[in-house]
């Protein structure tokens, strides 16, 4: 070991903010700051998990301004001005799981859940645009994902069944609030 | 009435936790640790002449920079042979950071601690390492000719050479009417969970302790050897293995340099240290499977009956033996797979390359023996035109020859000795799953669409549970809950699922209330780590057994409190009540709190336990003798013999006609683990493995060039299936119960890997009409055989041997 100096300059470092699951973060940190390192060890959304740093396994997936993006593949500071949602944004409470991620637990879909928070992310955008997806056409909107522990039939199936809690939760969210408005729809009166 | 849980498909109590983003991964702990960095050699063989850091240090950040001059005591030394053999007459291990020579690219030179990765890897850019280079050995070819050697005093680039026999082979070969001989060659492949490897350790200087994080299949393993390499007490060294990744075989491994490196200098500096793998890290650094090249000689009957079988093997161990030769010493042994093989007699060489070295990956040697055995039953068949599947049959161990003694020693240095198992009931189920009598029919049918199709199977059994032992910990709270601790980890398998369920069983107490701690020395200190199939044969008979003594103690504690006889009193739901009249009881929490006389009441099961003091016996201690406070347990499952789970797969594939691309039409299994705790994360072993053992089969190698440069060192290059690759796997299953264990169990983690390539194999060359001799195999390798073939028309499934 020799000595230590510090000859070079510190690095420059930006006041990076963002939107994040609905609420806007600030930290500081250099523009080469990885919006997936960002997330992680400047905001401590460690459910972002970083698998290659090159784009190809998705572990990263965070939905920026509602579309899918691999969080290792952008820098921090262009995320700004966006909406940034991350596995905590879509469900961080275990008692009250999204329905990807009760579907997720449904069908068994997932075993060590290392690469998990980006297929549910990817999932839940997908879903968006597909609400009632064919077994073939799951299998495709989750094939830019990598899984090494599911042989991925079990994911297929919680895509379907993701989608069929999604339309269950939102029948009876318009039951509730038929109920809340105390119309004579409504079984089981009034919730108020 | 509380319902049985063993043996049903429950929910697994991990997962809310992992999918709300609330796991705990390695690199998800430590937040502001020091993050270490490694400058890895680019050579594959060289020797290092100079290190110039002196320019690292002027990166803003650096805290420390540690080249193999640096390193202290036994960190200096090379890493240890975690496993010797007698066989293993020339073992070598590299050192924490190289020391004169590097012998793989990818071998940690220097080690660089800073402020964060990205200035860690700014300074590692910065340091100036010159090598001479030196003469490179790559592959299984290169290093069995030895014009050049890995290690100068490693003659012929042997690691070991091993030789068992069984019967007189010579002799039985000379005997049968037909003999064959087949060489086959089987790639490299790896592990890749989808997160590295990583430690983080905290140096406590008030307590003199070390507290390491790994992502390790083993803690109890990584404790030892750290607190032996920096000179500490175990005492002072606590391991503990976070949630992880996955493993797969990589992470069982140990000491990785990291996990001696990394607590050394957080130590050292007094400061948290951390590092988290790169994929690309994890490439060069972290270890390999697979890559052997085999010849089968093998003597028959006209019937397809074995009568002898001789194998040789050439296995690369790559370019250090840390782990010893475990991996061909399974090929070897669990070859035989489910049949009688005549006499028998089986030699290897471990050699070394200059690669990265090779230890366990999921199967474990054995989907290179299934190879080589399933390779020789289909060339059996083709030589003698019996039905595949009908050889197969011929050569089964039958149910009523159980349990049946090879007469080999396997890799736990115990006989080679299958406790169960019922292959003819197996094969009749995986021909009817599969349809295998009706193929022919959609052969015709696909032929006359212009469609080439073809059927493979394969046929395995596999040693599992292998001891020495597992601990398992039970506790009852005052407050009902149930502290279940084993040592052995966790990689995503449901442990917390499966053995909160065979205690909630044993107890008589709600899932809901069984918490299971896995992996953490402070909770067990004695284990041994997750590997070889073992977690629930092991850990769940020792849970079960530490659940059976608590229930004896409380039952114990609760019949002198209610005045009656032990043997009159049940557990349900966590109440223990009297049989025949449920207005006696007593709550589990409240036996908790009567069996530590502590006059506190401290909360309202110990308020409620004041009913019940009133039967003490004044001239009786508060704690009898033989008694300890208390509502737990502890105890150890250690078995004779491993367990042999066994199973059987068919595939169809189709063949491109024009681009020789492969597809899998239908992939079908028929598994048998012995009982089944959890018959749906069960299932889910059986699909991950089927997944990997097609990335063997068709995608994963390690693609080294002559100079030893990883050329695929990115999951850009390095093709592992995605959701589009793997085909939906059909299962069914047979339950023989291993009469070993008090559950039944056998393993379940690696079956589903170890005859993928052997079936795709099958199916390829029944689809083509030419024998399959390379695994794994691309459209362009297909299309590269069928020319071949074209150009001799004539097919020949294995040379003739003489006779």
């Amino acid at each position: 070991m020799s000595e230590q100096t510090t000859d070079t300059p510190p690095e420059q470092l930006l006041r990076i903010s963002l939107r994040v699951n609905g609420v806007t973060r600030t930290a500081s940190a250099p523009a080469r700051r990885l919006l997936s390192d960002f997330l992680r060890h400047d905001l401590g959304l460690t459910g972002t998990h970083v698998g290659c740093e090159h784009g190809v396994c998705g572990a990263c997936t965070v939905l920026v301004d509602g579309q899918p993006v691999r969080a290792c593949l952008m820098f921090a500071v262009s995320a700004q001005r966006h909406e940034v949602t991350t596995i905590e944004g879509i469900g961080n409470d275990p008692e009250n799981l999204s329905p990807v991620q009760q579907a997720f637990t449904e069908c068994h879909a997932l075993q060590c859940g290392f690469c998990t928070p980006g297929f549910v992310t990817t999932i839940t955008a997908y879903l968006e645009d597909n609400p009632d997806p064919t077994p073939e056409q799951a299998r495709e909107a989750i094939s830019g994902n990598l899984c090494r522990c599911t042989g991925y039939q079990n994911i297929v199936s919680a895509v379907c069944r993701a989608a069929e809690i999604r339309r269950d939760r939102s029948d009876r969210t318009e039951i509730d609030q038929l109920v809340d408005l105390g119309t004579p729809d409504g079984e089981g009166g009034s919730r108020a | 009435m509380s319902t049985r849980q063993f043996g049903e498909r429950v929910q697994r109590r991990e997962d809310p936790r992992l999918l709300t983003g609330n796991g705990r991964y390695l690199d998800d702990l430590g937040l502001g640790a020091l993050s270490a960095a490694f400058v890895r050699s680019p050579h594959a063989h060289a020797r290092i002449v100079d290190i110039d850091i002196d320019d690292a240090w002027e990166v803003d950040g650096v805290e420390a920079i540690y080249t193999w001059e640096d390193l202290t005591g036994r960190v200096a030394e090379p890493l240890p042979v975690l496993i010797p053999h007698p066989a293993l007459t020339h073992p070598r291990t590299g050192y924490c950071l190289a020391k004169d020579e590097v012998n793989h690219v990818g071998e940690a030179v220097v080690m660089v601690i800073a402020r964060d990765r990205y200035l860690a890897e700014d300074a590692a850019q910065r340091i100036r390492v010159t090598y001479e280079s030196l003469p490179v050995v790559v592959g299984v070819e290169a290093a069995r000719a030895a014009q050049t050697l890995v290690h100068d005093d490693a003659p012929g680039n042997i690691a070991a050479h091993l030789l068992q026999e069984v019967g007189d082979v010579t002799a039985a070969m000379e005997a049968a009417p037909n003999t064959l001989t087949i060489d086959l060659e089987i790639e490299r492949s790896a592990c890749m969970p989808m997160e590295g490897k990583g430690v983080f350790a905290r140096w406590d200087a008030d307590e003199g302790s070390l507290r390491i994080y790994s992502s390790t299949q083993t803690s109890t393993g990584v404790r030892a050897a750290v607190a032996a390499k920096l000179g500490m007490p175990l005492a002072k060294v606590e391991c503990i293995a976070p949630d992880v990744g996955g493993g797969f075989g990589v992470k069982i491994m140990h000491p990785w340099p990291e996990e001696v490196l990394v607590p050394w200098a957080a130590r050292l500096l007094g400061r948290d240290v951390k590092w988290t793998e790169d994929r690309r890290e994890h490439f060069i650094s972290s270890s390999h499977e697979r890559g052997q090249l085999q010849q089968v000689t093998v003597g028959f009957d006209d019937d397809g009956h074995l009568l002898a079988l001789d194998v040789q093997f050439w296995h690369d161990n790559g370019a250090y033996t840390p782990y010893g030769i475990i991996v061909p010493i399974i090929t070897a042994t669990q070859l035989l797979g489910p049949y009688k093989p005549g006499a028998y007699r089986v030699e290897f060489w471990s050699l070394f390359t200059n690669t990265v070295l090779v230890t366990p990956y999921r199967g474990a040697g054995r989907p290179q023996g299934c190879y080589a055995m399933e390779r020789t039953m289909d060339a059996v068949a083709a030589h003698l035109g019996i039905d595949r599947a009908e050889v197969r049959a011929r050569n089964f161990i039958q149910p009523e020859e159980m349990p049946y003694d090879h007469g080999l020693m396997f890799q736990d240095g115990r006989p080679l000795k299958y406790d169960s198992g019922d292959f003819p009931a197996s094969l009749a189920k995986l021909k009817a799953l599969v349809g295998w009598d009706d193929f022919a029919a959609y052969r015709e049918e696909a032929a006359a669409q212009g469609r080439r199709v073809g059927l493979g199977i394969g046929c395995y059994v596999e040693g599992t549970g292998v001891g020495p032992y597992e601990g398992g910990h039970v506790h009852v709270e005052t407050s009902g809950r149930v502290n279940v601790a084993t040592g052995l980890t966790t990689q995503g398998q449901g442990h917390q699922t499966v053995l909160a369920q065979i205690v909630a069983d044993e107890l008589g107490v709600r899932i809901e209330d069984v918490h299971v701690t896995t992996g953490d020395t402070r909770r067990m200190a004695y284990a041994v780590g997750t590997f070889a199939s073992r977690g629930a044969v092991m850990s769940g008979n020792a849970v079960a057994l530490a659940a059976k003594a608590v229930r004896a103690k409380a039952l114990r504690i609760a019949a002198d409190a209610l005045e009656v006889s032990a043997d009159d009193l049940q557990i349900e739901d966590g109440v223990i009540s009297v049989k025949g009249a449920p207005g006696t009881s007593i709550a589990l929490s409240t036996v908790a709190v009567l069996s530590n006389p502590l006059r506190y009441a401290f909360d309202e099961s110990s308020k409620a336990a004041t009913q019940f003091a009133g039967t003490f016996d004044p001239d009786k201690p508060p704690v009898a003798d033989d008694e300890e406070p208390g509502l737990e347990g502890q105890d150890f499952y250690s078995p004779t013999q491993a367990t042999f789970a066994n199973g059987m797969h068919a595939a169809i594939v189709e063949t491109d006609p024009v681009t020789a691309e492969i597809r899998i039409l239908r992939y079908c299994v028929i598994h048998d683990c012995g009982v089944m705790i959890n018959p749906m994360i069960v299932e889910g072993q059986v699909h991950g493995g089927v997944a990997q053992g097609v990335g063997g089969a068709l995608y994963e190698r390690m693609a080294y060039d002559e100079s030893g440069q990883l050329l695929n060192a990115s999951f850009m290059d390095f093709l592992m299936p995605y959701a589009s690759e793997v085909p939906h796997v059909e299962t069914d299953h047979l339950e023989t119960p291993s009469p070993l264990n008090p559950l039944g169990l056998k393993g379940a983690g690696e079956a589903g890997t170890i005859p993928v390539t052997a079936v795709i194999a099958s199916a390829i060359e029944d689809a083509e009409g030419f024998p399959v001799r390379s695994m794994p195999i691309s459209p362009s390798e297909l299309w590269e055989l069928r020319r071949m073939h074209a150009q001799s028309p004539v097919p020949v499934p294995a040379q003739e041997g003489s006779r």
